[in-house]
C-alpha cells in the first residue's frame, strides 16, 4: 500500500519536473508561431537587411534595430568587460579575504536595482552630461552602452570572481616559488587558467545585454535610423518590441514577433556557447 | 628598458583598484542619488493614498498593492513546481536523459531576457487563454521567469542535505518520501527560502514582462481577473511620460529600499544556513 | 526463544556494485538472541554485510545480488517482501552517531510516529523505555525536548541505539558502533548490547577485535569479501581452524 504511492508521487514529481522544459517549448512555440510565418511572408533577407521601418506603410526592415543593438551591446562590452573582470582579479586576488566577502555581496546585492532605475538615472545624469560635453541628443547609443556596461558588471563579476577563486592554489604557489611577483603569477598563470570561465560570463553578460528593455528604451533615444556614430539616437530590437506592442495590430503585432524571434534565437546561440565554454573548463579541470 | 616587475605590479594593483572602485562608486552612486532624491518624498501619506491626476499627485498606495499581489502569485506558483523538480532531481533519480532534459529546459528558461516572457505572457494569457491583462497572467508569466532560480537555489539546498540523515530515516522505516518530507526539506528549508526571496526580488523588479501581462490599471484589484500597476511599471510611467519627477523618485525610492532589504535578508538566511551546517 | 533457532539464515549470497563483487558465497546462520562479531581488516566486506541484511544497499545505484537472505524463514530480497516493514524489523545503528537534527524526543519518536503511534503516553513509555535499555536515561531525563546535537558523541550513539530501540524491533545491526567513542561511553554501549541480547538478536561488525572478543557469542571472521571462518568467539579466538583468522586475531595483519 504505501509502496503503491510511493510510485504515484513519484510519476506526480515527474510531471512537476517536466514543468521547466513544459514552458520553455510553450514560449519557443508561440513566438515562433506568430513570429514565422511573418518571415517567411516577407522574405528573411528583406527583414533583417532593409533600413525602412515603417510599420504603417506596410515596410518592416529591423536592420537599423540590429545594427543599434549591435553596437550598444559591443560599446556594453568594451566597458563591462575590462571594469568587471579587472574587478573580479582585483577582489579575489589582491584584497583579503574578509574584505572580498563583504564587497562581493555589496556588489551582487546592487544587481538587484531594477533596470528601470539604471535607465532613468541614465536620463537624469548620464545624458546630459554627453549632450553637454559630447554633442548629440544625448540619448543615445553611447549612453545606452554606458548603462548597460554598468547593468552587466556584477554579472562579470560574480561569474568570473568563482572562475578565478577556482583556479587550485597550487598554480599561484607554483609561479610564486619560481620567483614571480603577484601580479605576474596573476596574469601569466591564473587568468589563463579561468579564462574560459570568464569568457563565458563575458557571453552571458552579452546575452543580458541584448536582451534588456527598460533601461535602454530610456536612454538610447528611439529613433527608427541606422545610427552613425555613437552620439545618435538609436533603437534596439528589445525596445522596438516594447514600444510598439501596446498599439500594433495585424502584421505589424506579427512584425514584432518576428523580431521575437530574432532575439530570441541570438540569445540561445549565445547562451549555448557560454554553457560550451563553461562545460569545457569543467572537463579540462577533472582530467587532470 | 626593462621595467622592474614590482613597479609593473604596483601599477597594475592600482589600476585593477581603480577599476574596482569605479564599479563601486557608480553603482552606490545610483542608490545615493535615488535615495536622497526620493526618500523626501516618501511618507505615510505617499505609500498608503491613491495617486490623481494619472500619478502626477497623490500617492502609490494601488501600486504597492500591486507589488505585493503579483510576486506573491508568482511564488505561489514557482515554488511548488520549482522545489517539486528539485526534490525529483535529487531524490527520485539518477542522472538520465530524462534529468538532462530537464536540467537544459531549466538552463535556457533561465537566459531567456524578460521582453520574450512579455510577448509569451501576452499571447499565451492574455489573448488565447482569455485572462486578460490580469494578475493571473502576470503572476503565471513571472512564475515561470523566476521557475529557474527556485529549482537552483532548492537542488543546492537539498544537496547540501547529508546523506547520513537519509539513510538513518529509511533504516527506521521510513519511505523516500517520508523521508523528504520530514528530514530533507525541513533542513534545506533555510536554503530554499533564500531562493524563494531571491525569486521575489526579481519579481518586484520586473517591468517589460509586468507591463504587457498585468497590465497598468491604477484601480485596486477585486479579483486575480482583474490588472494591476506594480512600483517598477508605475515608475516607468512616471518618468517616460514626464508626469512626475517627484513621485517617480519617490516610488524608485521605495523600489530600492524593498529589494535591497529582500535581498540582503536572502543573504543573512544563506549565511545562517551554512552557519549551521558546519557547526 | 531457544538458543538454536536460527533467526537470519544467508545462503550463498554474492553482493556486486555494478561490476565490483564485494561479497561471495557468504553461507552463515545467524541464531537468535546472540550477539554476533563480524571482524575482518577495512574493505573485506562486513559492512556491505551488514547492509545486507537490512536492503540498506539497495539505496546505492548499480547494486546487485544474488542468493537468499532469510528472515525467520522469509526471503527479504524477494519482490513481495515489503522493505520498509523489513527496517523497522531489523535496526540499525551506524559508525558515525547521526542524531536527527530535532530534540532527543523527536528523534527516539521519528520511527514509531512514521508506524502511527500517536498516543502522547505510549509514546512518553516508549522514549523513557527505550533510553533506559541504552543506559541514557539517567543523563537526559530532564531535557528530552532539548537538541540532540547537544549531547555528546557517546550520548548521541546512545541515543541512535534508543532510537533503534524504539522501533521494537527484533535484529539489531550495528555497524563499528564504538569506532569514535572514548572508553567509558564504548564500555557502557557494550554494556547495554549484553544486557540486549536477552531480547533481540545483535549482530556486530567491529574493527576492534578485543571488542569480539568481549561481546560476541559468535565470532564471523570476513576477508576480501569472502567468510573464512564462522564459530564460536572462544574457539575462533583460541583455537582458529583458518590460518589467515589466526594471523588476523593475533595481529599479524590488520
Amino acid at each position: 500500500m504505501k509502496f503503491d504511492r510511493e510510485t504515484n508521487v513519484q510519476r506526480l514529481l515527474l510531471v512537476i519536473a517536466l514543468s521547466a522544459i513544459t514552458s520553455l517549448l510553450l514560449i519557443a512555440v508561440f513566438i515562433f508561431k506568430e513570429g514565422v510565418p511573418f518571415i517567411l511572408q516577407v522574405g528573411l533577407r528583406n527583414f533583417l537587411l532593409s533600413s525602412d521601418w515603417r510599420p504603417h506603410a506596410g515596410k518592416f526592415g529591423i536592420y537599423p534595430m540590429i545594427v543599434a543593438s549591435l553596437w550598444v551591446t559591443f560599446g556594453a562590452m568594451l566597458i563591462g568587460a575590462p571594469l568587471g573582470v579587472a574587478g573580479a582579479i582585483f577582489l579575489n586576488e589582491f584584497v583579503p579575504r574578509t574584505v572580498m566577502r563583504v564587497i562581493k555581496p555589496t556588489i551582487e546585492l546592487l544587481a538587484g536595482i531594477p533596470s528601470v532605475v539604471f535607465g532613468f538615472i541614465g536620463v537624469v545624469v548620464l545624458a546630459p552630461l554627453i549632450r553637454a560635453h559630447l554633442g548629440g541628443p544625448g540619448l543615445s547609443v553611447l549612453a545606452a552602452a554606458i548603462v548597460l556596461g554598468i547593468m552587466v558588471l556584477p554579472t562579470i563579476i560574480s561569474i568570473s570572481t568563482d572562475a578565478i577563486a577556482a583556479v587550485p592554489q597550487t598554480y599561484r604557489e607554483g609561479a610564486l616559488a619560481l620567483g614571480a611577483t603577484r601580479w605576474q603569477a596573476v596574469h601569466m598563470v591564473v587568468v589563463k587558467a579561468a579564462r574560459s570561465g570568464i569568457v563565458a560570463s563575458i557571453i552571458l553578460a552579452m546575452g543580458r545585454a541584448v536582451g534588456e528593455t527598460m533601461a535602454v528604451i530610456m536612454v538610447a533615444g528611439n529613433a527608427a535610423k541606422v545610427p552613425h556614430s555613437p552620439l545618435d539616437s538609436a533603437q534596439t530590437l528589445t525596445a522596438t518590441i516594447a514600444l510598439e506592442m501596446a498599439s500594433a495590430t495585424g502584421m505589424h503585432r506579427q512584425a514584432l514577433f518576428a523580431t521575437g524571434v530574432v532575439l530570441f534565437v541570438v540569445i540561445m546561440v549565445l547562451n549555448s556557447i557560454a554553457t560550451v565554454a563553461v562545460r569545457r573548463r569543467i572537463g579540462k579541470n577533472s582530467k587532470r | 628598458m626593462r621595467i622592474p616587475p614590482k613597479y609593473t605590479q604596483m601599477a597594475a594593483v592600482a589600476l585593477l583598484g581603480l577599476a574596482t572602485a569605479v564599479t563601486l562608486v557608480v553603482l552606490l552612486f545610483i542608490i545615493v542619488f535615488v535615495l536622497d532624491k526620493g526618500l523626501p518624498v516618501v511618507s505615510w501619506r505617499f505609500l498608503f493614498t491613491n495617486p490623481q491626476n494619472m500619478g502626477r499627485a497623490g500617492g502609490i498606495f494601488p501600486t504597492l498593492v500591486g507589488t505585493v499581489l503579483l510576486p506573491l502569485l508568482a511564488i505561489a506558483i514557482a515554488m511548488p513546481l520549482g522545489v517539486g523538480t528539485a526534490v525529483y532531481l535529487t531524490e527520485y533519480t539518477r542522472e538520465t536523459q530524462v534529468t538532462r532534459v530537464i536540467r537544459f529546459g531549466t538552463d535556457c528558461l533561465a537566459g531567456i531576457p524578460s521582453i520574450i516572457f512579455g510577448l509569451f505572457g501576452f499571447i499565451f494569457f492574455v489573448v488565447m487563454l482569455g485572462f486578460g491583462w490580469s494578475l493571473l497572467s502576470g503572476g503565471l508569466t513571472l512564475a515561470i521567469m523566476i521557475l529557474p532560480t527556485i529549482i537552483r537555489t532548492s537542488e543546492e539546498a537539498i544537496r547540501a542535505v547529508p546523506t547520513s540523515y537519509r539513510e538513518v530515516s529509511f533504516s527506521l522505516g521510513a519511505t523516500r518520501w517520508e523521508t523528504v518530507i520530514k528530514v530533507v526539506l525541513p533542513n534545506a528549508l533555510p536554503g530554499i527560502v533564500t531562493g524563494v526571496m531571491l525569486g521575489i526580488g526579481r519579481s518586484i523588479s520586473e517591468t517589460a514582462a509586468v507591463i504587457f501581462t498585468a497590465g497598468s490599471s491604477l484601480r485596486l484589484p477585486h479579483s486575480a481577473f482583474d490588472s494591476v500597476r506594480t512600483m517598477a511599471v508605475h515608475f516607468y510611467i512616471l518618468a517616460r511620460e514626464g508626469l512626475s519627477n517627484e513621485n517617480a523618485y519617490g516610488t524608485a525610492a521605495v523600489l530600492i529600499v524593498a529589494v535591497l532589504m529582500i535581498n540582503l535578508t536572502a543573504y543573512w538566511l544563506m549565511h545562517r544556513f551554512i552557519e549551521r551546517r558546519t557547526k | 526463544m531457544t538458543e538454536s533457532d536460527t533467526k537470519i539464515s544467508v545462503r550463498k549470497l554474492n553482493v556486486f556494485f555494478g561490476k565490483f563483487q564485494s561479497l561471495r558465497w557468504i553461507t552463515i546462520n545467524v541464531p537468535s538472541c546472540r550477539i554476533l562479531g563480524v571482524i575482518g581488516p577495512a574493505g573485506s566486506g562486513k559492512t556491505t554485510f551488514l547492509r545486507a541484511l537490512n536492503r540498506l544497499n539497495d539505496l546505492t545505484p548499480g547494486t546487485h545480488i544474488e542468493g537468499e537472505v532469510l528472515l525467520d524463514g522469509q526471503d527479504i530480497y524477494h519482490p513481495s517482501f515489503e522493505v520498509v516493514t523489513l527496517r523497522k524489523r531489523v535496526g540499525m545503528v551506524f559508525a558515525l552517531p547521526v542524531p536527527l537534527p530535532m530534540s532527543i524526543f523527536d528523534n527516539i519518536v521519528y520511527g514509531p510516529r512514521l508506524s502511527g503511534v500517536r498516543d502522547r503516553g505510549r509514546l512518553d513509555e516508549l522514549v523513557e523505555r527505550s533510553l533506559k535499555a541504552a543506559f541514557l536515561w539517567d543523563e537526559v531525563e530532564d531535557r528530552l525536548h532539548t537538541s540532540a546535537l547537544r549531547l555528546s558523541g557517546g550520548q548521541q550513539q546512545r541515543l541512535c541505539l534508543a532510537r533503534v530501540l524504539a522501533m521494537e524491533p527484533e535484529v539489531i545491526l550495528l555497524d563499528e558502533p564504538c569506532s569514535g567513542l572514548d572508553p567509558i561511553s564504548t564500555a557502557k554501549i557494550e554494556e547495554a548490547l549484553t544486557a540486549l541480547k536477552a531480547r533481540y538478536t545483535i549482530v556486530l561488525v567491529t574493527n576492534n577485535t578485543k571488542q569480539a572478543a568481549r561481546v560476541a557469542d559468535d565470532t564471523a571472521f570476513f576477508l576480501m569479501g569472502e567468510m573464512i571462518e564462522y564459530g564460536s568467539t572462544s574457539q575462533v579466538f583460541t583455537v582458529p581452524r583458518e590460518q589467515r583468522t589466526n594471523d588476523y586475531v593475533t595481529g599479524r595483519f590488520g
